[in-house]
């Protein structure tokens, strides 16, 4: 659906180069949820403006659908950018319009009958949640009623592709939620191919099929979200799991526990998939005989199945806790050891 | 009452002094509106980074827009006699005020124009070009409608000032309320009739402002 080969971009500041994009390759299937994860200054903006030209590559291919992009001008560019709609962090809603003219832009812009307009723009209302509101202005709205006039407009011309550029960044948690669920919905019912950049773990945990996270300008980790959580390979790519794993004072409670018992072993386990079903701890208790101590546990789902970590202070025989390591091993359990004694 | 306090006051000529005036600002207004907000225009989307980033066109206008707006009023109706001259056959009567009226007011309106047009969120913009949206229709859908506020502060500020001017503009012979306060007024010593044309002259200015003011008002969905 959308490749990216060998993409570079560079912008001339002053007398310095920037290299926003550097070498990016990458394959987006039809109909999946893809995200790129970064912090701000990674090049993820950039690189999501390049799909639909509003930022034209130094170098490099980009095919969406079958069309080379980066050849495109004109109005044969302009028609392009129908079928790849995009939504914005700060919405960028019409504040001169309704709600209704609003979501009718894309629609006089593509040249659609009044009648037609009024029919569509209805049937935008109903699927975003937003029936009630036509005749109100942006200004009237809260930020998650913005988001969804945002998607009711980007899905105006029926496009393939949906653009979202930190679309939840603006928002509180809950109605993140909310609007994440939304554009599941709309993947799923409408079978659209989405691209979305985020530097929230949460955003890619809750709806993105595969991921990638990009560390100055380079994709430095792509691939399966559950995958990426279970074996995470670049530190930057760890420190975003943790935002979703770790609760804020883990670190403090940690330290505090490495004090007061200095002795055992603390261990990290990741579990993945049914592992998160099946009684693996149990089995660990009844078979050796050393103490566990449970510090702290936390489950999050991806879209293809639960993942949890489990930290776990053993006290024992240091033979037998290294036997009980390897039965966890056995048992496709990630260990990871934090402390020696 | 008013014949006793105003004794040297002609209404009839009064009136019709009114009319020229309200006749010389509502053209050179209208005519000031287009040319202020193409100028305006024309410096937005020239300016670097924008859709028609182009130097040599931006500094050009920029400087056209700079000179005319730093040229005294009162002297750009002298220099631009001959223009006048050539236009209208003539340097007499309300019509010959226009071009210096419009010439000296569009280039100050036109940088209202664009620093209206600078404050609108770049993101929207940003918006419009993502859906595919033409330059025209960015200018018309777009740039217009989501500046209208500041282009209607403007235009009342910039009428307002297009009133005073006018009476300036009394020294060719335009005629007006400025011409009758000087001539009929100052130089016969009846400051009756000064005092009359200026009482007309500020009910003029009350009331575009007020309709200004109301206008914004009512365009203001933010």
């Amino acid at each position: 659906m959308i490749q990216l080969e060998n993409v570079h971009k560079r912008f001339q500041l002053n007398r310095s180069e920037i290299v926003a994009v550097d070498d990016v390759t990458l394959n987006i299937e039809e109909g999946e949820i893809f995200g790129v994860i970064g912090y701000s200054g990674a090049g993820k903006s950039t690189l999501i403006r390049l799909l639909n030209g509003l930022e034209v590559p130094t170098s490099g291919s980009i095919v969406i659908h079958g069309q080379e992009m980066t050849t495109l001008k004109g109005a044969g560019l302009r028609n392009a950018r129908q079928k790849i709609s995009m939504i914005f962090q700060h919405f960028n809603l019409l504040w001169s319009r309704t709600v209704e003219e609003n979501i009718m832009f894309p629609l006089e812009i593509a040249g659609v009958k009044k009648s037609a307009r009024k029919q569509k723009v209805k049937e935008l209302i109903n699927l975003v949640g937003l029936t009630g509101r036509e005749q109100a202005y942006p200004a009237q709205l809260s930020g998650g009623q913005k988001q969804r006039v945002g998607i009711a407009r980007a899905l105006a011309n029926d496009p393939e592709v949906l653009l979202c550029d930190e679309a939840t960044s603006a928002l509180d948690p809950e109605t993140t939620n909310a609007i994440l669920d939304l554009l599941t919905d709309i993947n799923e019912k409408l079978g659209l191919t989405i691209v979305l950049i985020t530097h929230e773990m949460h955003v890619i945990r809750k709806i993105c099929h595969r991921v990638a996270v990009m560390e100055a300008g380079k994709v430095v980790e792509m691939g399966n979200v559950l995958e990426v959580f279970q074996s995470p390979q670049a530190d930057i790519t760890k420190n975003f799991i943790s935002q979703v794993t770790d609760t804020e004072d883990t670190d403090a409670a940690m330290a505090h526990l490495m004090e007061g018992a200095p002795h055992g072993k603390l261990i990290k386990l990741a579990f993945i998939g049914e592992r998160t079903e099946q009684p693996v701890l149990a089995e660990l208790i009844r078979k050796f005989p050393i103490d566990v101590n449970i510090v702290q546990g936390n489950i999050s789902t991806t879209r293809d199945g639960a993942y949890g970590t489990l930290v776990l202070q053993l006290v024992g025989d240091v033979a037998v806790i290294a036997e009980a390591m390897a039965f966890l091993d056995a048992n496709e359990v990630k260990t990871e050891v934090l402390t020696h004694d | 009452m008013i014949e006793q306090w105003f004794p040297n006051v002609n209404w009839d000529n009064m009136w019709k002094a009114t009319g020229e005036t309200l006749y010389m600002s509502a053209y050179s207004t209208f005519f000031t509106l287009v040319f202020g907000i193409a100028l305006g225009i024309i410096l937005f989307l020239t300016s670097p980074g924008q859709l028609w980033a182009n130097k040599i066109t931006n500094v050009f206008t920029g400087a056209f827009v700079n000179i005319f707006r730093s040229i005294p009023f009162i002297i750009l109706i002298i220099l631009l006699i001959p223009l006048t001259k050539y236009m209208f056959g003539s340097i007499r009567g309300p019509n010959a005020a226009l071009p210096a009226l419009i010439i000296g007011a569009a280039p100050f309106y036109g940088r209202m124009v664009l620093i209206a047009l600078q404050e609108i969120d770049k993101g929207v913009i940003e918006a419009a070009r993502s859906m595919g949206a033409k330059t025209s229709t960015i200018i018309f859908k777009v740039l217009l409608p989501e500046s209208m506020p500041a282009l209607v502060s403007g235009i009342t500020v910039t009428a307002i000032a297009l009133v005073g001017y006018t009476a300036m503009a009394g020294v060719i012979g335009a005629g007006g309320l400025g011409t009758l306060a000087y001539l009929d007024g100052f130089q016969r010593n009846r400051e009756d009739v000064t005092l009359m044309a200026t009482i007309l002259v500020l009910i003029i200015v009350f009331i575009i402002q007020f309709f200004g003011d109301f206008i914004v008002k009512r365009l203001d969905k933010r």
